[in-house]
């Protein structure tokens, strides 16, 4: 017999690659065409795979608990993590690609799909969501099954989960570089990408509700709510930013339906929140597990969790509007979004409290552990990110940096710095981990990593700050007549050589991914085995 | 399950753990770090006071507008017409006066300069250059080779009208024949008068061409604008073919290109984009570069 959920799954499947195969008949939409003839491939061969292990699998209920142990379902990780190291070092290298077409435009190549229009999107989107999303996944899915001590549910939806979400970001990928885009930043993909990830996103939350559902814990781990918000804060963003309607169901085309001001209200609250529960609550969940857990020491204060954790979700979600000072949006909304950002400063600084004093007692630690020193500074570059994101949201200060490169230092502080450097430290645990490797390939050249890219990170965001603020001084220049100082190709002018230096940041940070892929290719083909029952399941490091 | 029996004492803080644990992981029970606390009621109290000030919360068809009164808008407005108030008197006074005597008035002239200034900065530099110097194409305005003319009058004109724009069809319309693409010269022809061109403006002919041939040629196809002594019209827009500046190169090659298949440049009219006192301001700014006549 099928199981419910493999029949059910078959089924759904199915529908979905005859609708896509009627859409691709019926389209004089090429890129259309192109996207409903991918969908139909994925979901046949995902009804193709689930009859084939129907017919030749032995159809035994997968144990839960194999001599008392969680039996946990490592696949789908394995996949994400594979899939956050390709897709990272893919979003890295279209990064150094734009930031050189900045200071060198040849580099456009007068082409529609190698213009920097359509590359910034598939460089955000690639990094944000395929990276980061990645890691989130993989990171997501180990944390909760072990910190719950049970096996994630069903067979089919994680596979389910870490496919689909690749699968949206490879027809996002591609939609942007045939052309295909809503225009709404951080939100570009068109609406049937837009459905996809719905259902998707709602299979997510039930995977890891359903894992802390069996849980074998009285308790809920810190890690797990800061998931838990991730995933449930992004699914009502993504649907309220993305409520469009189709010019008609054979065009990549739609109509969004806020209009003007409202619509850039609802734009920015969630391009905000994606900041603060996609790149911020998820990745403070990583911190939360993999920094206590490298360093072997408790976290330094259950209240302050407490405390920063519903501080941080409830004022968060007011913050958007500073995206839009000095624009049609009324002064009322755009100050609360300034105070609300203020008031934000030390729930944001709870995190990082948290995370560096966790290290009380195995400071030493950074000396000998590069991976341990990544994390570290990630959650220092937060802390340096979640301190200048309040300032630049007040109206003074963001008169100046509002449409500069400071705004564009800003986010990769937070994102080479925090985003990347805590993810990097998480893969650099996990892929042993997974794999039952004793230790990394090599230490060194995690230490290579490290400083090549911090290296990076410097030259790239002081060059952004210098080039920012001299930008944003420029523009503001006015003679005693009352004219404009510059013209704006003058400005343009000026930025050449932080430009450079920014690409050349970018390529040192390109150059560590490389390194750090390398190297986990090594754990995992030459490393050593891990000796089973060193890795007992429930208490990784003992506790004493 | 109770986990007060779990709790324990760290022994490297003494601080007594939640007795949770999880895959190995613990708690202290550490309290709220007493400067994160103040700072974070402080930031609390500093918004209130914000809100108290200006205009924050939404009400039902309206909003606290804050014991400030501050309004954003009332302030831009205000310092817009403050700005356009205080140029307004120059602007009327420039659109009155004759080019030529704003150049003599000293308040006048300065105001001239920074208008045109700012405006060449938005509208003219991305073709001519940040510093007027041009590109291969677009002339230099630095120099005292002009095409249609370097005094302030024929600056203006070309300035208010363009050049080879179609909303003015009337005005700065010359168009050089398409001699090669068109077939009204042969090849041989067009290298003779070519030759002949190179030879006047100073540089080596194509080798074994009649140069008498090409004078002839020259004098019945191109003098009408060029002039015969080759310096060209500037009432028709033919450039001198004597100048040091070619527009378009002045090798052999890109004047045998020329002949064949000419380029006829456009600029945009601006009578329409700019107001009379800044296409006013820019003639006196674009004639004082040091090539005006």
């Amino acid at each position: 017999m099928l199981t419910m959920e493999e029949g059910f799954f078959a089924l759904f499947l199915a529908v979905i690659a005859f609708g896509c195969l009627i859409i691709a008949g019926k389209t004089f939409d090429q890129v259309m065409a192109f996207h409903t003839g991918l969908g139909a491939l994925f979901a046949a061969g995902g009804v193709f795979y689930i009859f084939k292990n129907y017919f030749e699998g032995d159809n035994q209920q997968i144990p839960q608990e194999i001599d008392g142990k969680p039996n946990y379902n490592i696949g789908p990780i394995k996949f994400a993590s594979v899939a956050a190291m390709f897709w990272g070092i893919a979003g890295f290298l279209v990064g150094l690609i734009i930031a050189s077409q900045l200071a060198w435009p040849a580099l456009n190549f007068d082409l529609p799909w190698t213009n920097f229009g359509r590359m910034r999107p598939l460089h955000t989107s690639a990094v944000i969501f395929a990276f980061g999303g990645n890691v989130l996944l993989a990171t997501s899915m180990y944390v909760v099954q072990r910190t719950c001590r049970a096996r994630m549910p069903g067979g089919i939806l994680p596979w389910f989960v870490v496919l689909g979400y690749n699968a949206f970001i490879l027809i996002a990928g591609t939609g942007y570089l045939l052309g295909a885009t809503q225009g709404k930043e951080y939100a570009e993909p068109e609406w049937y990408a837009d459905l996809w990830l719905t259902i998707v996103w709602v299979a997510y939350l039930m995977l890891f509700l359903g894992t802390l559902w069996k849980r074998k814990e009285p308790h809920i781990y810190v890690a797990n709510w800061f998931y838990l918000a991730f995933i449930v804060t992004v699914a009502m963003l993504h649907i309220t930013n993305n409520l469009t309607i189709p010019v008609s169901i054979y065009s990549t085309q739609s109509v969004i339906v806020w209009s003007g001001v409202q619509d850039a209200m609802v734009q920015w609250w969630y391009g905000h929140n994606a900041v603060g529960f996609f790149l911020t609550a998820g990745f403070l969940a990583i911190m939360y597990y993999f920094v206590p857990k490298r360093t072997d020491r408790p976290v330094y204060s259950y209240r302050l969790s407490i405390v920063h954790f519903w501080a941080l979700i409830f004022i968060y979600i007011w913050a958007g509007p500073h995206h839009l000072h000095y624009t049609a949006l009324p002064q009322w909304a755009s100050t609360l979004g300034a105070t609300f950002s203020i008031i934000l400063w030390m729930p944001s600084w709870g995190g990082m409290i948290n995370g560096l004093m966790t290290l009380s007692g195995a400071w030493d630690k950074l000396r000998t552990d590069p991976v341990l020193r990544m994390m570290v500074v990630s959650v220092a570059f937060y802390g340096m990110s979640t301190f200048e994101g309040p300032l630049m949201s007040l109206r003074a200060v963001n008169s100046l940096s509002h449409y500069t490169d400071w705004t564009i230092g800003h986010v990769h502080s937070g994102a080479l710095g925090w985003v990347g450097y805590i993810s990097f430290g998480a893969l650099y645990c996990l892929i042993p981990w997974l794999w039952n490797k004793k230790q990394l390939y090599s230490l060194k050249l995690v230490n290579w990593h490290f400083w090549l890219s911090t290296l990076g990170i410097v030259l790239y965001i002081t060059a952004m700050w210098v080039s920012g603020i001299m930008q944003g001084l420029m523009w503001r220049a006015y003679d005693a007549l009352g004219f404009l100082e510059y013209s704006f190709i003058e400005t343009v002018d000026a930025m050449y050589p932080f430009y450079v230096i920014r690409a050349l940041g970018g390529a040192l940070f390109v150059l560590g991914s490389l390194i750090m892929a390398y190297n986990l290719w090594m754990t995992v083909r030459h490393g050593e085995a891990e000796e089973a029952d060193t890795m007992p399941a429930g208490s990784l490091a003992a506790a004493e | 399950m109770a986990d007060s029996h779990n709790k324990e004492i760290d022994q490297v803080s003494g601080v007594e753990t939640t007795g949770h644990e999880w895959d190995g992981l613990k708690e202290l029970n550490n309290p709220l770090p007493r400067w994160w606390l103040y700072s974070f009621y402080l930031c609390i109290a500093w918004a209130i006071g914000y809100w108290v000030l200006y205009p924050s919360w939404p009400m039902v068809s309206s909003y606290t507008s804050g014991v400030l009164g501050n309004s954003q808008r009332a302030d831009a407005l205000a310092a817009y017409q403050e700005g356009i108030d205080a140029r307004s008197g120059f602007a009327d006074k420039i659109v009155a006066t004759p080019l030529e005597e704003i150049k003599a008035d000293q308040s006048l002239l300065e105001f001239a300069l920074a208008n045109g200034q700012a405006a060449f900065g938005d509208n003219c530099a991305p073709c001519h250059g940040t510093g007027a110097t041009g590109f291969e194409g677009y002339p230099n305005l630095q120099d005292d080779t002009w095409i249609w003319g370097g005094i302030l009058d024929a600056i203006h004109t070309t300035l208010q009208y363009g050049i080879r724009h179609n909303d003015y069809e009337d005005t700065r319309f010359g168009d050089m024949p398409a001699f090669g693409r068109d077939e009204l010269l042969s090849r041989e022809e067009i290298d003779q008068v070519a030759s002949f061109v190179a030879v006047k403006a100073g540089l080596e002919p194509k080798e074994g061409v009649d140069l008498a041939a090409g004078e002839t040629l020259y004098v019945d196809n191109c003098a009408a604008c060029h002039g015969d002594d080759l310096k060209g019209i500037q009432d028709v827009g033919a450039p001198s073919l004597v100048s040091a500046n070619y527009l378009y190169g002045k090798t052999l090659d890109a004047i045998t290109a020329q002949i064949k298949n000419p380029r006829n440049g456009v600029m945009p009219g601006w009578e329409a984009r700019l107001d009379p006192a800044t296409i006013k301001s820019l003639t006196v700014y674009v004639h004082s570069f040091g090539g005006g006549q």
